[in-house]
C-alpha cells in the first residue's frame, strides 16, 4: 500500500484556507464583516488573511449587519463576489429583509439578468451554553425561503471544497459552518473537527448529499454534528449487529432527494435527527419525501429528533435535554429497527 | 447645585459592589475551564461578558431612578442589573443555571429579566433601545413620570435600532435616555474604525435631542448629566443621549486572546481608577472616614458573597423543565 502523508486541518483553517485560495485567484473577492480583519472571525473562519490580503479586502464592519449584509448585495450585482459573515446565525433578526427580500429575490425578480455571486458565511449551532439568542441552527428558516442556496458542511474536507464551489456560485449562497466543528481550542473537542484537506483548491459539489457510512438496515439522515452523533450510534447499533446507513445531507439547498430515497429503498426504516426545531423543520421536509417516493417502501413510520420546540435554554441540564445526542439517536434507532 | 452626600455613598457603595461582583465571577467563570479552556465548561458556562472599569455609567445613572423606571441593558448587564436593583441572589443564580434563578435558568447571563424593578437585558445588540422605547410610551401613555433609560455599548450606536427608537422618541417626546458606554471597543474593532463621528452625544443633533459626554469615565460628571436629563424626562422635556468615555479592562468575553490591543492600554486604565478616585474623593472632599468606606465596602463584600453562596447551593432545574414556559 502507498503510504500516504495526509495534510490535517481543523474546520476552521479548511474554510480560511478556500476564501485565501479564491482571493488569490479573483480580485473580486473579498470578505466583510464584524471582527473578521485582526481577529480572524470570533469562530475562526477568516484566520490569517487579513495579514494576507490587507483591510482593502478583508473589512472590519461596525456592527450594521442591514448595511453590510445589503452593501454585499450592491456590490455582488455589480459583478464583485463578496463573502459576507454574519457572526451568529442568530443575529439574522437583525437584517433579514436584506436577505430574503433582496438577495434571494432579486435574481428571479430581475427575470436572471441581475446575477448576486455571494456568500452569506454563519456560524450555527449550540452545546456550549451560549443560550437562546446564540445556539440556534435556524437550519430551516433559510432553507424553507426559495432563492439562496443553503449548505452546511459537516466536516474539513468538505467545508473547503464547498466554500470554493459557493464563491464560485453565481447564486447567494448561505453558507452554514458549525461552531463545533471549527476545531477551535476553546471549545468542545472533536474528532471530526480535524480532518484530511489537501493544499490545492478543490470543489465539493452544492447539493449533494454522502453517505458516510453504508448499511441495510436503517437510514439516519443528518447535517452537520447530527451526523457526527449518527455515526457515533452506528457503531453502538454495529455491536447490536444492526447496521445504519449513515447521510451526511451536506446541502439543505438543492437538495439531494434521489441519495435519501434510495437509500429508503434499502434499508426500509428512516430516522432524521437536526439539531433545529422540530416543527416545520428538516425532519419534516425529508419524511416528506420519503412519504411521496418511497412510502410503500417503509416497513416502520419515520422518525425524527430535533430540538422540541422551544427556544434554546440556558442551563447546562436543560440544554443536553433538547439538544440530539448518540444516545438518543441510539435509542431511538434500536426501538425502530425493532418495531 | 451640592450632591447629596448619601448619593455620593450609594455610588461608592454600588461601584465597589459591581467590582467584587465582576472579579467574583471572573473566578467562578474560571472554574473548571483549565488548564484546557472550554467555554462551556465549568460552574459557569457560555459567553462571559464582565463590566469591570464600567462602573460610572450604571451607578451615575441609576442613583437618579425609581423603581419604576425602566433599564434595558445590552450582553454586558451586570453592572447595570446591579445599580437598578436586582435581586443578586436570583440574579447569580441565574448566572450558575441554577432553578433558582431570575429565569429558572433557562436566560443565562446575557439574558436576565427582573420586572419587579423592570430591569430586562439581551445578546443582540442594539435590540434593547426599542424596549426603552416602548417603556417610555408606556409611561406617557399611562400619565406617569417615569422614564426609560437604554443603556448600550459605542458599537451599538451603529444599528439601525438605535437611530430609527431615537428618532420616534424624539418625534413623540418620549422619556427616553440612551447611554452610550464608549469602551473604546466593539470585541476587536476600535472605535475609530467604526465610525466616523467623533463622540455619539454630537449625534443627538441629528434627532434634535439633548446630547451629553462625560469625559474619562468620571462618576461625578456621570452623576451630573444624568441628573439633568433624568429630570428633562420625568418632566416631559423629551429624550437624550449621553455618551461615556469609559473603560472595559478585561476581554470583550472572558477568554479573548485580545490579540488587537496592546497589554500596557489596560495597566494604564487601571491607574486611574474610577472606584479609587472616587474614594479619595469621598475621602478629601467629603471628610468621609475611612471607617464609613470600610462599612460600605463590608457591606458589598458580603452581599455579593451572599448571593454567590445562595447560587452555588441552588439545584438545578430538571431537565424536562425545558419544556416549560413557551407560553404563559
Ligand atoms: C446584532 C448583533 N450583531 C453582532 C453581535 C455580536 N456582538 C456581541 S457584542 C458585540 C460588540 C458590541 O460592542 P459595543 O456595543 O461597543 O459593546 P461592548 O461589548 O463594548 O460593551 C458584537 C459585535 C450581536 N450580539 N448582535
Ligand atoms: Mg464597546
Amino acid at each position: 500500500m502507498q503510504q500516504t502523508k495526509q495534510r490535517l486541518l481543523t474546520g476552521n483553517k479548511a474554510l480560511a484556507e478556500a476564501i485565501r485560495l479564491e482571493m488569490e485567484r479573483d480580485p473580486n473577492v473579498f470578505v466583510m464583516g464584524e471582527d473578521v480583519g485582526v481577529y480572524g472571525g470570533i469562530f475562526g473562519a477568516t484566520e490569517g488573511l487579513f495579514q494576507k490580503f490587507g483591510p482593502e479586502r478583508v473589512i472590519d464592519t461596525p456592527i450594521s449587519e442591514t448595511a453590510f449584509i445589503g452593501a454585499a448585495i450592491g456590490a455582488a450585482a455589480e459583478g464583485m463576489r463578496p463573502i459576507v459573515e454574519l457572526m451568529f446565525v442568530d443575529f439574522f433578526g437583525v437584517c433579514m429583509d436584506q436577505i430574503y427580500n433582496h438577495m434571494a429575490k432579486i435574481p428571479y425578480m430581475s427575470g436572471g439578468r441581475v446575477k448576486l455571486p455571494m456568500v452569506l458565511m454563519t456560524a450555527v449551532g449550540g452545546g456550549y451554553s451560549d443560550a437562546a439568542q446564540h445556539s440556534q441552527t435556524l437550519y430551516a428558516t433559510f432553507a424553507h425561503l426559495p432563492g439562496m442556496k443553503v449548505v452546511a458542511p459537516s466536516t474539513p474536507y468538505d467545508l473547503k471544497g464547498m466554500m470554493i464551489s459557493a464563491i464560485r456560485d453565481d447564486n447567494p449562497v448561505v453558507f452554514m459552518f458549525h461552531k463545533t466543528l471549527q476545531g477551535l481550542g476553546w471549545m468542545d473537542q472533536l474528532d471530526a473537527s480535524i480532518g484530511h484537506v489537501p493544499e490545492e483548491a478543490y470543489t465539493v459539489p452544492l447539493g449533494k448529499a454522502n453517505i458516510v457510512r453504508e448499511g441495510t438496515d436503517i437510514t439516519i439522515v443528518g447535517i452537520q454534528m447530527t451526523v457526527h452523533q449518527a455515526l457515533e450510534a452506528a457503531k453502538r447499533l454495529d455491536q447490536q449487529g444492526i447496521q445504519a446507513e449513515v447521510i451526511d445531507l451536506r446541502s439543505l439547498v438543492p437538495l439531494d432527494k434521489e441519495t435519501i430515497i434510495q437509500s429508503v429503498k434499502k434499508t426500509h426504516r428512516l430516522l432524521v435527527v437536526d439539531e433545529d426545531y422540530l416543527s416545520y423543520g428538516m425532519t419534516a421536509e425529508i419524511a416528506a419525501i420519503a412519504a411521496e417516493h418511497c412510502l410503500y417502501d417503509l416497513e416502520a413510520p419515520v422518525k425524527r429528533i430535533a430540538v422540541p420546540d422551544v427556544p434554546i435554554p440556558y442551563s447546562r441540564p436543560l440544554e443536553q435535554f433538547v439538544l440530539p445526542n448518540a444516545d438518543k439517536i441510539f435509542q431511538e434507532a434500536i426501538q425502530l429497527v425493532n418495531e | 447645585m451640592a450632591i447629596p452626600k448619601d448619593h455620593l455613598l450609594w455610588m461608592y457603595e454600588t461601584m465597589y459592589k459591581i467590582r467584587c461582583y465582576e472579579d467574583k465571577m471572573a473566578e467562578a467563570y474560571a472554574e473548571g475551564k483549565s488548564p484546557v479552556f472550554n467555554i462551556g465548561a465549568g460552574p459557569v458556562p457560555g459567553e462571559m461578558h464582565l463590566a469591570t472599569g464600567q462602573e460610572p455609567a450604571a451607578a451615575g445613572m441609576c442613583v437618579h431612578l425609581k423603581k419604576e423606571d425602566t433599564v434595558t441593558a445590552p450582553h454586558r448587564p451586570h453592572h447595570h442589573a446591579i445599580a437598578k436593583g436586582v435581586d443578586l441572589n436570583r440574579m447569580t443564580a441565574e448566572i450558575f443555571g441554577k432553578a433558582t434563578g431570575l429565569g429558572k435558568g433557562k436566560g443565562g447571563h446575557m439574558h436576565l429579566f427582573d420586572p419587579d424593578v423592570k430591569f430586562s437585558c439581551g445578546g443582540i445588540v442594539g435590540a434593547g433601545i426599542p424596549h426603552a422605547l416602548g417603556a417610555a410610551l408606556a409611561a406617557k401613555k399611562k400619565g406617569k413620570d417615569w422614564v426609560a433609560v437604554a443603556f448600550i455599548g459605542e458599537g451599538a450606536a451603529n444599528q439601525g435600532a438605535f437611530h430609527e427608537s431615537l428618532n420616534m422618541a424624539a418625534l413623540w417626546k418620549l422619556p427616553l435616555i440612551v447611554v452610550i458606554e464608549n469602551n473604546q471597543y466593539g470585541i476587536s474593532v476600535p472605535k475609530a474604525a467604526s465610525t466616523a463621528v467623533s463622540s455619539n452625544d454630537v449625534r443627538a443633533a441629528a434627532y434634535g435631542i439633548k446630547g451629553y459626554y462625560v469625559k474619562d469615565n468620571d462618576p461625578i460628571d456621570m452623576y451630573n448629566v444624568s441628573k439633568e436629563a433624568v429630570e428633562r424626562a420625568r418632566t416631559g422635556q423629551g429624550p437624550s443621549i449621553i455618551e461615556i468615555e469609559t473603560y472595559r479592562y478585561l476581554g470583550h468575553f472572558q477568554g479573548d486572546p485580545e490579540v488587537y490591543r496592546d497589554k500596557n492600554e489596560v495597566t494604564l486604565l487601571r491607574q486611574k481608577d474610577p472606584i479609587i478616585r472616587l474614594r479619595n474623593y469621598l475621602l478629601n472632599e467629603w471628610g468621609v472616614t475611612e471607617e464609613t468606606i470600610a462599612q460600605l465596602e463590608n457591606k458589598a463584600t458580603a452581599e455579593v458573597d451572599q448571593a454567590y453562596a445562595f447560587a452555588r447551593e441552588s439545584d438545578y432545574p430538571k431537565p424536562e423543565e425545558a419544556l416549560e414556559d413557551v407560553f404563559v
